[in-house]
Formats: structure tokens, sequence, C-alpha cells
């Protein structure tokens, strides 16, 4: 008998009597003033909020707080006047000495200020990298104000059956508080982690 | 030696004791603003607990459902009846790979399979990549606890500890300081892997997919710069659907330290190109404790740590007095799972006053299952020698009328005229406790006297 086979009948002759599946909780909780609260949260964990009006305003903050020769790359193309575009060719380990990342998410949570990336918005076509939210020294997120949910019921409820390879939940910057519960910002990721909210 | 004399190692040093405990005790308080704050929490608890119910009672289809999709998305499935099973597999990969360094993110898995003492053994260097967890392994411990693995170091030890592996500064003990020093130091770790291992915190029967939960970020430091990503899961942390994670994450970091989310809450489905995946479930007797009724429910465990933080023992005895790699009021239900004799103890550590069963995210009745643990280690003759004698003169006073009222007068008598017979140090109750004053007579002859027509 493999280790397979053993573990499969040892779990079937044990197993208690089959019970259904409860329906899933709806929650209003997070529904009034999404974008207060979604800034108020992220702030609270850690991360900032910028709002602007559109990507010409992103460049000029990047221009002002990322000056050159701090390496700064993204994936938005709208963005290619002050950051690498062409950095996909690259392995993560290439990209150690990024200053700051920027790139989209799908959708921001209102509840906890998590924001939703899959692997298909790290890079361009086929040239993706897995590492882009977390090797670079600050991250940041551009994420358009309409794409709020209230809860993580509504995101999995948006996210559905999408085949993506790698998704992630990201909640503000890396963070520690490992040494007698002192929060430490800037464990092993991002140092910050600020999401650009687009009104238009 | 045994929890007791463990714990009463740890409180000789009382300011320390009192500083564990207030420590964990504001993460409790962190929890129950993060709780309160949610009007759907009773019904968030009451639904996760009634999926882990269902997971356990459909355990085996969803294992195999699991390993289907999982094998479709091209991830390497693996199965280990016990740790060495576990143990073996994780170094025949590594030297499939001809990799003998490799960088490991927070598993109470291999913690529970001594898995780094077993690499060692093979000559394998494993760093651990958490912070608390590295802090520990540098020091030569385990960790004291699961979500807060230093939690029992002060930061000036930590501080000489850095200066000695590090080269910080000597005498700094500044947590910014010496956070940056392990960024830098693991940094170097992360760039130079070429194999990771993570843990899971939940698999997704219906995608084959699993979920890795970390604030650090270290996890995806590890693997997304690996050529091999081994993730090392319990086959209890199966659940049926992608969208019960929304309940299950609402409810982990909430209950585990305060905060709404984990920074990190990792969707890991298929490798990425050029990368392998392998997964190793495995049982080490889970599979055995499915099967105990009174106990099963501990496997409904989501790893949160909200037990230990409210546990009245726990906070003033240390995580290294349970000697389990779980430890705290739901290790005290593992545990003697695994070994019985080895961890008899553990039930016993505790006052049954039931505020782990009121804190735990998926209702686990973990103060009843200690007190039917009392139970069956008894009746398997566990419970020491002091123990039993006790119970058992205990149970021939008690069932001999005659007999219960001569011991209660003798009892009154000889503390009244010789106090030192009972308030001295054989007698471990007086240790922590003041006698109480003797009555002069009993209700029964109070009675007696007062009802005399």
């Amino acid at each position: 008998m493999t280790s397979r086979e053993k573990i499969l009948a040892a779990v079937r002759q044990n197993q208690p009597a089959a019970s259904s599946l409860p329906p899933m909780p709806t929650s209003t909780t997070f529904d009034e003033q999404p974008l207060e609260r979604f800034e108020t949260i992220l702030t609270g964990i850690g991360g900032r909020v910028i709002h602007v009006a559109d990507l010409g305003e992103v460049s000029r903050y990047v221009e002002v707080h990322y000056p050159h020769p701090l390496r700064v790359i993204t994936t938005l193309p709208e963005l290619a006047g002050v950051a690498e575009t062409n950095w996909t060719a690259y392995t993560p380990h290439g990209l150690a000495d990024v200053e700051l990342a920027i790139i989209r998410a799908h959708f921001g949570v209102v509840e906890n200020g998590a924001v939703w990336l899959t692997e298909a918005l790290l890079g361009q076509g086929d040239a993706l990298v897995r590492a882009v939210p977390f090797i670079p020294q600050h991250l940041a997120v551009v994420l358009n104000q309409a794409d709020l949910v209230p809860t993580m019921h509504h995101a999995y409820a948006r996210i559905g059956h999408e085949n993506y390879n790698y998704g992630v939940f990201v909640a503000g910057p890396s963070k520690t508080a490992d040494i007698e519960q002192s929060l430490v910002l800037g464990a092993h990721g991002p140092k910050t982690m600020t999401v650009f909210l687009v009104s238009l | 030696m045994n929890h007791p004399e463990l714990a009463e190692q740890f409180n000789r040093d009382e300011a320390r004791v009192d500083w564990h405990d207030e420590t964990l005790w504001f993460v409790r308080q962190k929890r129950d603003k993060a709780a309160h704050s949610l009007p759907e929490w009773e019904t968030l608890r009451e639904t996760a607990s009634q999926i882990k119910h269902n997971v356990l009672g459909n355990l085996a289809d969803y294992l195999v459902q699991f390993e289907q999709n999982a094998l479709a998305n091209g991830v390497q499935v693996h199965w280990a009846t016990n740790a060495a099973e576990h143990n073996q597999l994780v170094h025949q990969i590594l030297l499939d790979n001809q990799v003998d360094r490799m960088v490991k993110s927070k598993s109470m898995l291999t913690e529970e399979c001594h898995l780094n003492d077993y690499l060692a053994q093979q000559g394998i260097d494993v760093i651990d990549s958490d912070l608390g967890e590295r802090i520990v392994q540098l020091a030569g411990e385990a960790p004291s606890h699961i979500v807060l693995p230093c939690i029992h170091w002060k930061k000036e030890e930590i501080g000489a500890l850095f200066h000695q592996h590090l080269g910080t500064e000597a005498g700094c003990a500044d947590p910014q300081i010496l956070t940056g020093a392990a960024r830098l130091h693991l940094r170097d770790t992360f760039l130079t892997r070429r194999l990771a291992l993570t843990g899971v915190n939940f698999a997704i029967a219906e995608t084959g997919e699993f979920v890795v939960c970390t604030n650090e970020g270290n996890a995806d430091m590890g693997v997304h710069l690996a050529d091999v990503h081994i993730a090392s899961m319990g086959i209890e942390k199966i659940i049926p659907r992608r969208e019960h994670l929304g309940v299950f994450l609402r409810l982990l970091t909430r209950s585990a330290t305060g905060q709404p989310i984990t920074t990190y809450s990792s969707h890991f489905r298929r490798p990425r190109p050029g990368q392998t995946m392998h997964l190793i479930l495995v049982d080490n007797g889970r599979s055995v404790q499915l099967g105990r009724d009174d106990f099963r429910n501990s496997l409904k465990c989501i790893r949160c740590g909200a037990c230990m933080n409210t546990c009245p023992v726990y906070r003033r005895s240390g995580g290294h007095s349970y000697q389990s790699a779980v430890a705290g009021p739901i290790g005290a239900i593992l545990a003697p799972n695994l070994d019985m004799t080895k961890h008899a103890d553990l039930p016993f550590a505790s006052t049954l006053c039931g505020s782990c069963t009121n804190v735990c995210p998926v209702k686990i009745d973990i103060h009843q299952q200690l007190y039917k643990w009392r139970q069956v280690l008894t009746q398997e003759g566990q419970a020491t020698t002091a123990k039993t004698v006790s119970m058992q003169a205990m149970n021939a006073v008690l069932s001999n009328r005659g007999l219960y009222s001569l011991a209660g007068r003798v009892g009154r008598q000889l503390m009244r005229w010789f106090p030192a017979l009972v308030s001295n140090k054989l007698n471990p109750w007086y240790t922590h406790r003041e006698m109480p004053e003797p009555p002069k007579e009993s209700f029964g002859e109070w009675y007696a006297k007062h009802r005399k027509p």
C-alpha cells in the first residue's frame, strides 16, 4: 500500500458522517463611505493613499520623490517617462536594486485595505515576474477608485472562478512586530506601500 | 521535566512573567477590538466552524479532488504518513536538485516533524526567514508561540544575540535597527537560495491552489527567487471552495493579532515557468484524531494563536513549558494524540476557565476537550502517582459517610492545633495559596444542633 492509499483509507475509515456546507455569510458593515474607510484602514496598517486625477499626477509625484538615479520600474506604459518599462527581461534577481515599483491592482478591499493582484499584472505578455510586489524597497499601486469592494466576501465573488496562476492580496508595507511587539515597517519586502487612487 | 516543573522554573523571575503575561494580554485586547468591530463576527465563527465540519466529514474526497486539481496545475503532490516520511521526502527533493542550502518560511508542521534537526544531520543548511523564527533559531531554541515565535525574548537579549551573529553594535536594542540588520542578512539569503520551503494556511479542493499568509513577505521572497518551491501541509488544511477563503481570511488575523488581514495572502496555483512546485500532504496522527469523537474538532484549528494569548496558564508559564510544537490550550489537545505518555501533563495545564473556547475563530470546544483528555489519560493510567493516590483516597472518604465526618472532624482539629501540618512546603496547595481558617464545626454538626426539637 502506498502512503497515499494508507492515508486515504485511514481518513475514510475515521471521518465522521458528512454534513452540508453552510450558506455564505453576507456583510453590509463596510458598505458606507468606501473611499474614506479604505484610506483610514490602509493608513492604520502602515500604508498610504494619494488621491490623483490621472496618471500624469502619478508621474509628477514619482519625479519629485524618486529622482534619478534611483531605479524605478513600472508595468504601466503611461509612466514610461519616469520609470523603466523594459525590465521584464530580467530575472527576479535582476530587480534586487529596484527602489520603487509601480503596478496596477484589480481592485481594493475596504474592510482591510488590501489590493488584489494576479500574475498577469506583474509584467507584459509572457514576461511576468512574481517578485515585483516584494523585492523593491517601495511599492506603489495604481487603483481606480471605482474598483473598491466592501469585504472579502465581495472580493471572492468578484474573483469568481478566474484562472490565475498566482494571486496575492497586499495590505500595506511588509511588517513585523517580532521584537517585543514593536511594529517595524519593512521586514523583508517594501518599506512603504502607496496606493494612488485615481478618480477618473 | 513536566509542565508544572517547567512552569515553576519560568515563574522564578516574577517581573519577567508579568511582562510576558501583559504582552500577550495586550495582543488579546487587540483581537477583541477587531472582533467587536464586526457585527457579523459570531456568524463568521459559526460559518467557519460548519465549513470545517463539512471538511472533516468529506476529507478523503476533498483530498482526492485537491490532488487531481493540483496535479493538473503542474504541482507535484507527495503523501507522507508520518514525520519521518515527510522529512525524507524533503531531503530527497533537495538531493534531486543538488541543493544543500534552503530557506524556509513559517511552518508549524515542520516544527512538529523536527525537520530542521533532521536536515542538519543530513548536512543541509536551513535558514528560517520569519524574523521571530530566525531569532530563536540563532539562539538554538524552538518557537514558544505559533504566531509570535520569540514572544519570550527581550529586545536587549535579541540585541546581544544579533551582536554575536549579525555584527550589530554592542548594546543596541532598538527594534528598528535590529530588524534592519535582519533584513540585510535575510535578503542575501533569499537572493542566494535555490530552494524555498513554506507552510500552507489553506488549500482549496476545487482549484488545487494553496494560500500562504505572512506579514513580512518572507514566504514570497523565498519562493519567487527560488527554482524549487516545497509546500508542506497537514491534511486538515483543506477547504472546499475558493469563496470560503472570504470567511477564513476575515477571521484569521483579527483573531491572531487584531490586524484586519495579513500583509500578504498569497494564492499559489501553478509554478512559474522554469520553477518546480512540490506539495507534501502530511498525516502524522491526524487521521487518528479524526477517528476520536471527542477530539476531532481540534482538527478545525487554523493556527491563529488566540487561545494562547487569552490563556491564564499559557501567559504565566510560557510556550516552552508545553514541550510541543503547538503550545497552549490547542496544543494541549493536539499533543496527547501524537504521544499520550510524553504529553500526559498538558491537559492538566489549564484552569478549564473556557476563555480559549470563547475566542476560538472556528469554535473548537477546547476546554471541554481538555477535560475529556484528563478522563482518557486517567483511565489509560497516564495520570501522575500523586494524583492517582489522592483521587483514590478522596474516593474512599467521599463514598463513606462515617469516614467523611470523621475525616472532617480530625482535619479541622489538626488544622487548628497544628497549622504547620498543612501550611508547609510539602503541601503543594499551600505553595501559592493561604490555607483557610478551619471552621469550629461542620455544617452537618451545626444543622444537627439547631434542628433538635
